[in-house]
């Protein structure tokens, strides 16, 4: 009696378990299937299939009719960019916030975590009449800048919490054996930081890969676009034929996908940790 | 050693990069807006300084609508916190009791969080489209037609089919919070409870919530916050329209200023949307702080 109840309860855990996974993943699913499908198939025959024809021409349209390509490698130079110099920038600033001394440095730090409760509408306008100014608009520095600024404050705090773990007599030593202080930081402290580096990097990627609104107002040639805008325009040149934006929407995921598969635990873990102290 | 970490040139190299970026993209543009939103401004010609004009026009001018906008982000984050949220939490109480394929769930929940919301967007304006889209199609086949809509496109249903994607996107991350933290509840607890005779419900409701009460706090940030900011998921599926049935205050800032040339009222937008961030998070904080006493 007990262990039919059990039973019940059990399957009834797991179906509701199912039917959240297929609520959270049938619209990738059908992402795929549809960025591989004709017209015919997406608007009646086959919805839901998995594709009849694989048609691999959609990922072909995409590249070249829809520019994916240029668009793919800009996102890439935009992120890439935002990862290596936020990542440098705020293991300097930790170190000096946490390890140097001088007066002011708590307030400093508080400074920069204010950073992580304000949004970016706040610095839109000016930061736009700022780069028209200078004549930034349509650059990879437009997005690289801002991008750099509004990771900073998380990707502080995150290498400040990493380098409080690091003991202090590591130093003290390197400093005994005439070490100096930029010889501290790069020679001890920078490879002990790598765990940090890399929640830092997944943090940044998410944030520049798939950014918006900064992408869509300081950008509008399509020399610089990002996929994030690429997509939108993409969307709009092609509202009758749904295959090609279907493989573009796959190109703009895969990267994102493929390392979840390799790393979901560690990726995972990187977005907590920006939570933690929220 | 004292020597080398009091070494100025090293504070202020290390210092400088950091200081810099964040001084003139975040902390010089506050202030800039906060000047901006008293202008009567086009952002061409100079602008004329008009005081609190532009906040008294935010929440007196109906034309306007920013006191519609703001009523559909207080709704969002009314159906973050009471749809999207239980959800999660019952999800992640589900997966804590250890069951097999535990990780395999966790990390599927978890997709839709990762995703571009571009890509999200797209996906559902497909998912809604009106001849063709699956919703549309399913009703059909069920013999439904007269429930049929043009969802995104019908002034009675766009706000709340805009709102199904925010809310369906980030359960998979407020799930991942409170699984973590009931994870990380000591089990002495639990068994504890279920010695004394107390069910699993009673065991959730009265061990488990109240020990995680911090990141549910947690979460009711997130979910209000991140709702009086919401912008990506509008922007790609409806732009705020039709006739603004789903505008929010920040697709309302956007178009003020980038499509109206609206300078100084937009800046306004963008100064109370910091304003009300910081507001709810501290009201927030401070409510759970009374529950405790």
């Amino acid at each position: 009696m007990e262990t039919g109840r059990n039973k019940i309860k059990k399957t009834g855990m797991y179906l509701v378990l199912l039917f959240w996974t297929v609520v959270s993943l049938f619209p990738i699913y059908w992402m795929f299937t549809f960025s591989l499908k004709n017209n015919k198939e997406i608007f009646g025959e086959n919805i839901i299939g998995l594709p009849k024809h694989w048609l691999w021409s959609n990922y072909e349209a995409a590249f070249t009719a829809g520019n994916m390509g240029s668009y793919f490698v800009n996102s890439i130079i935009v992120t890439g960019f935002t990862i290596a110099l936020t990542t440098i920038f705020a293991l300097m600033a930790s170190y000096a916030l946490t390890r140097l001394v001088w007066k002011g440095r708590k307030k400093v730090n508080n400074i920069f975590m204010l950073g992580l409760t304000v949004p970016i509408h706040a610095a839109i306008l000016p930061v736009f009449i700022i780069l028209r100014n200078l004549h930034m608009t349509n650059s990879y520095q437009a997005l690289i800048i801002p991008y750099v600024a509004f990771a900073l404050a998380m990707a502080i705090m995150i290498s400040i919490s990493f380098l409080q773990n690091i003991p202090a007599e590591l130093e003290e030593a390197a400093c005994i054996d005439g070490c100096s202080v930029y010889g501290i930081f790069f020679r001890i402290i920078c490879p002990l930081m790598k765990p940090a580096l890399s929640t830092i990097a997944i943090f940044t990627f998410l944030q520049a890969w798939n950014e918006l609104m900064f992408a869509v107002i300081f950008i509008s040639d399509s020399k610089y676009r990002t996929l994030s805008v690429g997509i939108q325009t993409l969307s709009g040149a092609y509202t009758t034929e749904w295959g090609p934006i279907g493989a573009a929407l796959v190109i703009a995921t895969f990267p994102t996908l493929i390392a979840y598969t390799f790393m979901s635990k560690k990726i995972q873990e990187s977005l907590m940790a920006g939570a933690i102290k929220g | 050693m004292d020597r080398v970490r009091r070494n100025k040139g090293a504070i202020v190299l290390f210092m400088l990069p950091a200081t810099l970026l964040f001084l003139t993209i975040i902390i010089i543009p506050i202030f800039m807006s906060g000047y901006y939103s008293l202008l009567d401004w086009d952002g061409i010609t100079k602008g004329t300084f008009v005081g609190l004009q532009n906040y008294i026009e935010l929440f007196t001018s109906k034309s306007a609508g920013f006191t519609k906008t703001l009523g559909n982000a207080i709704l969002l984050a009314v159906l973050s916190v009471f749809i999207q949220l239980p959800i999660s939490l019952v999800l992640a109480l589900v997966l804590a009791k250890g069951i097999k394929r535990e990780r395999f769930f966790v990390s599927a929940f978890f997709v839709p969080v990762l995703i571009s919301t571009v890509v999200i967007g797209q996906l559902w304006t497909k998912i809604y489209n009106p001849e063709y889209g699956i919703i549309n199609v399913v009703l059909q086949n069920l013999g439904l037609e007269s429930w049929c809509r043009t969802w995104l496109g019908d002034q009675n249903t766009a706000l709340f089919a805009v709102f199904v994607p925010i809310l369906w996107q980030y359960v998979g991350y407020h799930m991942l919070l409170l699984y973590a933290g009931i994870k990380s509840v000591d089990p002495v607890l639990r068994e504890a409870a279920k010695i004394d005779g107390a069910t699993e419900w009673e065991t959730s409701w009265h061990v488990v919530i109240p020990m995680i009460k911090p990141v549910i706090r947690m979460c009711v940030i997130f979910a209000v916050v991140g709702s009086l900011k919401a912008f990506d998921l509008i922007y790609v599926l409806t732009n705020g329209g039709p006739a603004h049935a789903s505008e929010v205050p920040s697709t309302l800032m956007v178009n003020m200023i980038f499509g109206r040339g609206r300078y100084g009222f937009g800046s306004a937008i963008a100064i109370m949307i910091i304003f009300l961030c910081f507001f709810f998070a501290i009201m927030i904080k401070k409510f759970f702080k009374v529950e405790e006493e």
